[in-house]
């Protein structure tokens, strides 16, 4: 399969403008946990043109319940492992990758090139850290976060809602792993496919969830 | 005042950071905007809050 068969099998379903609108989107995702490993891997699919994926960590075996690794990443750092999972379903994207925990003194720098930035940790504080940080300091960044989906209450409480002039919420923002519930593919994917559809929606200037 | 779309009565003026603790909130897990704008976690102690204020309060929670 060259490029040109690539590019024509996403224009064929998505028409000429979505293509070309996607296909010169660079979209950042930070953490590549149960959230960030498959927003990537849709928004790749989807013909995102290029990703920058950050994540310090390696594949485990708690990562296999809900995280899109398999058993042959295990040890790999989730950078490598995931690459070389997107580039299977997307050979012709262009991924970078850095390995590095993100914290508010390098999250303006690592992110300042991108459209539109995901936040995938799992901690809390993390994802506090993330949006306080790129918000204030990254004045042209939209920023779409995903919080509350762990367990396997119904799949409807999972919405996206826009909470600020540069925040998207997905998730139904109560259901943490403080409470001790544990996370769970199906609502950990359907969180990751509202941040994915709400990032694709802005790529195509839609701003409305 | 209006929190997260609610009408809220501000019986007294308060710190940022003093709202937040009484209502719940942990302020580590926390992103503020007070009328539109983004409030520095650094500034939570020392902004006051008036009556006049729309606050919008985002309390994440753990999982990804």
């Amino acid at each position: 399969m060259t490029k040109h068969d690539y590019d024509a099998m996403l224009i064929e379903r998505h028409g000429q403008r979505v293509f070309e609108t996607l296909s010169r989107a660079y979209v950042g995702i930070a953490g590549l946990g149960g959230l960030g490993s498959n927003i990537a891997m849709m928004l790749a699919r989807s013909g995102v043109g290029h990703l920058l994926l950050v994540d310090f960590d390696k594949v485990e075996p708690s990562n296999l319940n809900r995280q899109h690794y398999i058993v042959s990443h295990l040890g790999l750092q989730k950078t490598e492992a995931l690459k070389s999972l997107i580039l299977q379903a997307n050979p012709f994207i262009h991924l970078d990758t850095i390995d590095t925990y993100i914290t508010e003194d390098n999250a303006s720098d690592i992110f300042s090139g991108c459209d539109l930035v995901c936040e995938a940790f799992d901690k809390a504080e993390n994802k506090a850290m993330l949006i306080n940080t790129l918000l204030l300091q990254n004045p042209q960044l939209t920023v779409l976060s995903g919080s509350g989906m762990a367990g396997y209450g119904s799949s409807n409480t999972i919405r996206t809602e826009k909470v600020m002039s540069r925040l998207y919420l997905c998730g139904d923002k109560t259901s943490g792993i403080e409470s001790g519930i544990s996370l769970m593919a199906p609502r950990v994917q359907i969180c990751a496919a509202h941040e994915a559809n709400m990032a694709l929606r802005l790529l195509l200037g839609i701003e409305e969830v | 005042m209006k929190v997260n779309g609610e009408a809220l009565r501000l019986e007294h003026p308060v710190s940022l950071r003093e709202f937040l603790d009484t209502h719940g909130y942990s302020t580590g897990r926390v992103a503020v905007e007070r009328n539109g704008e983004i409030v520095p976690s650094g500034s939570y102690p020392t902004v006051m809050l008036s009556d006049a204020d729309t606050l919008e309060i985002v309390h994440f929670v753990g999982g990804g």
